[in-house]
């Protein structure tokens, strides 16, 4: 078991876990992914490593409710402990293989989407530790949907916002925010790296593609295993077809076939919508996360 | 003569009624049914069907045993060998090993010594023997990776011997292939794969799941910092192959291993549970294996009408006759020399078919068998839902890309020589990791192997 040692939401929908997990919390690194299964009759559910503690021994994750299974994350307590808990999964970032100085010739751009900001996070603080100065992008519903703004101001050089509604920074994409800075300041960078819906990460893609900047993603694929044995990750990246949860998560943006990915990530929509029906009228308040 | 009795048959589930439900397909014998097979072996002198045994089960001696009645005692003559004897009683090709040389099966039909042994392993299960017996703690340490039979069969042996034994099982549930891989149908999970681990675990066998080695942890800390004085690694075969055919990603199209999975492990089957599978009203499975054999009869049970599409004959079926016939049995069609050449997709990028090649067999390839060559000009189109993918195995590249000196072969199969030792020094290796996937008791054979070889290695550098 797997225990929570603190909970906290961090906006509308948005859980920050801490779980104590000494194995994954000393072998985790930037851009690895891991499972949780919350009980014995549930799903093995992804999720990306959003911070560690070696020491304290506990890995963070961060969880928006949008499904049943996420339901089932966020209505766990602080105290309240996890049936499993395995990782560190998948490829670290390709950044974490270079050296301070590599890094540190390189403009950097990150681009962050809703509750894609928390893996984010850290991979620009570990690049700050190594002295490397990077900008964010990030985009929310509102500026009550943002999430960790002001711990990536303290560790980014430039933080930049966009918002749905306009509520909070630029109103509109993080693709708008970067056509302006690409485009109307003239700013350069040699990599850009998305995080967040797919939806998003295929319109960064497309828009660095035209500005020919080698872009990183992070893809959420469907899994059951995690290890390479099931193929449910599989994705078109190029001329290969590639296992997310071994070969990634994270690919060059401009190789991966979105169309296909988004599709695929769909295919147990309607068996999802059943169990989400099942959740409601089992649970008269299952968890009141919409509050 | 005893053997003037014919083979007394085993009781099944009816057809009709188990092609709808995921109880066991085979009753397996009573205790009166036992005691009158049992009566059938001659107890040869020279007993082939234990040469035939990978793991060199006493076969005369505990059908002995059953004929007397002494069912404990039987039990205790195979736990000298397997810890697995409900499994091995069920998921072994006892065609073509023990029963396969029996004596009594030159004139007649062989002795039934799988469904003896079930029964043994069931009556140990059923009356909770404990049959476990240790020599004393040696204070040597060894790691097992993988808790599927090389595993299990391993840590058994080494346990006896008075070692520390713990394996780390990457999935939430120990049992590897046992757990994930075969059926409920075929392989009930509490009443025989968790009684059998227990039996594991009560020699002392420490279990630790989730943890992924390779990358939770490295084989390099748990020697330097862990402690282990030597590694196992029976991490099986777990990388589904594909045909590399265009449509391939399609929504529809799985891996038998995801398929398998979400129905055995995850145990999607029961709506209690929360994992989806989808099987549409048709599915089409490709290969001819064991494993396609379980996607088949899997899928039907959960309502679809199912075709196997396999690229030679019936007889060259790779799957096990028995197999065969009980999928045959529940309904399953044959479309065999075909081979798929592409599956095609509606609008929203959903299987809607596939479209397959006849095939004519040719001369034989390396494997013996004859090799399918296409007729020009065959083409035709299966409808279906789903297709499963079912075309073998591959080792999983995640501990061996993380271990240095642990070198593969051109297959991605670990290099072991035949007493389980790798190129890398207090590392040794067994079962589908080493060989690419094959069956429940060769891993196990390869388990038992290894451990003599751990025992000898260790005692040789700590003595």
């Amino acid at each position: 078991m797997f225990k929570i040692t603190k909970k906290t939401l961090l906006a509308p929908n948005i859980y920050l876990m801490d779980v104590h997990a000494p194995r994954v919390a000393k072998a985790a690194k930037p851009g690895q992914f891991l499972i949780v299964r919350v009980h014995e009759k549930g799903e093995r559910i992804p999720l990306t490593i959003c911070d560690y503690d070696a020491s304290a021994g506990t890995v963070t994750i961060v969880t928006q409710t949008v499904g049943a299974s996420t339901n089932l994350i966020c209505a766990k307590e602080e105290g309240d402990a996890f049936l499993d808990f395995v990782g560190p999964l998948g490829q670290p970032s390709e950044f974490v293989e270079e050296t301070p100085e590599e890094l540190k010739s390189k403009r950097i751009l990150f681009v962050a989407g809703g509750v894609g900001t928390a893996p984010v996070y850290p991979q620009v603080k570990w690049l700050k530790q190594q002295g490397v100065d990077v900008d964010v992008i990030i985009g929310a519903k509102s500026k009550d949907h943002l999430i960790l703004k002001d711990e990536m101001s303290a560790v980014a050089k430039n933080v930049y916002v966009a918002t749905d509604d306009g509520s909070f920074g630029t109103k509109g994409l993080v693709t708008d925010v970067l056509a302006d800075l690409v485009e109307s300041k003239g700013l350069k960078y040699d990599v850009v790296v998305a995080i967040g819906p797919m939806i998003m990460m295929k319109f960064v893609s497309l828009a660095t593609k035209k500005y020919g900047i080698k872009t990183i993603v992070s893809l959420n694929t469907l899994m059951v295993d995690g290890t390479g044995m099931c193929g449910a990750c599989r994705v078109t990246v190029g001329d290969k077809t590639l296992f997310t949860c071994v070969d990634g998560p994270e690919f060059d943006g401009h190789l991966v076939n979105f169309e296909e990915a988004m599709r695929r990530q769909v295919m147990y929509k309607s068996a999802e919508g059943q169990k989400l029906r099942k959740q409601e009228k089992e649970s008269d308040s299952s968890c009141r996360c919409e509050q | 003569m005893a053997n003037k009795i014919p083979r007394v048959p085993v009781r099944e589930q009816d057809p009709n009624i188990r092609k709808s439900n995921f109880e066991e397909v085979c009753y397996g014998y009573n205790a009166e049914e036992a005691m009158l097979e049992a009566t059938r072996c001659l107890s040869c002198k020279k007993p082939k069907c234990v040469a035939a045994c990978p793991v060199s089960v006493n076969i005369p001696q505990f059908i002995l045993e059953v004929a007397k009645g002494n069912f404990e005692e039987a039990a205790r003559v195979i736990a000298a060998d397997s810890s697995l004897p409900a499994v091995c009683g069920r998921v072994c090709p006892q065609e073509s090993q023990c029963e396969g040389d029996c004596i009594v099966g030159v004139k007649s039909e062989p002795v039934a010594i799988g469904k003896l042994e079930r029964f043994v392993g069931d009556y140990a299960n059923e009356h909770q023997l404990n049959l476990a017996s240790t020599a004393p703690a040696n204070g040597f340490k060894v790691a097992i990776i993988g808790s599927g039979p090389a595993g299990l069969a391993c840590a058994t042996d080494l346990a006896k011997l008075g070692y520390e034994v713990k394996i780390f099982e990457a999935l939430h549930k120990p049992g590897g292939v046992l757990e994930y891989g075969i059926p409920e149908f075929r392989l009930p999970k509490e009443k025989v794969v968790k009684a059998e681990i227990e039996n594991v675990r009560r020699l002392g066998v420490t279990i630790e799941t989730d943890v992924v080695i390779g990358r939770t942890v490295t084989i390099d800390e748990l020697l330097d910092e862990e402690g282990y004085h030597a590694i196992f690694v029976g991490s099986g075969a777990g990388l589904p192959k594909f045909m590399s055919i265009p449509g391939e990603n399609l929504n529809g199209v799985v891996s038998a291993n995801e398929f398998l999975t979400r129905t055995n492990l995850m145990k999607a089957y029961d709506e209690s549970y929360d994992t989806p599978i989808y099987v549409g009203s048709r599915v089409v499975v490709v290969g001819g294996g064991n494993v396609a054999m379980d996607a088949a009869r899997t899928a039907a049970r959960l309502g679809a009408i199912v075709t196997v599409v396999y690229r030679r004959s019936k007889a060259e079926l790779p799957a096990r006759v028995e197999e065969v016939h009980h999928a045959e049995e529940e309904g399953i069609i044959f479309q065999l020399l075909s081979n798929p050449t592409e599956i095609v997709g509606d609008e929203k990028g959903w299987v809607k078919g596939v479209k397959c090649i006849r095939m004519e067999l040719g001369e034989p390839d390396s494997s013996g068998r004859r090799r399918p060559v296409e007729v020009p000009n065959s083409e035709f189109e299966v409808e279906t839902d789903v297709v499963i993918m079912s075309l073998g195995t591959s080792p999983n590249p995640l501990i061996s890309s993380t271990t240095p000196g642990l070198n593969l072969n051109k297959w991605q199969c670990i290099i072991a020589d035949e007493e389980g030792k790798t190129t890398r020094e207090g590392v040794f290796a067994g079962g589908d990791a080493v060989t690419g996937a094959a069956t429940v008791i060769l891993a196990m054979g390869a388990g038992r192997t290894a451990a003599k070889s751990i025992d000898k290695y260790i005692k040789a550098k700590h003595s």
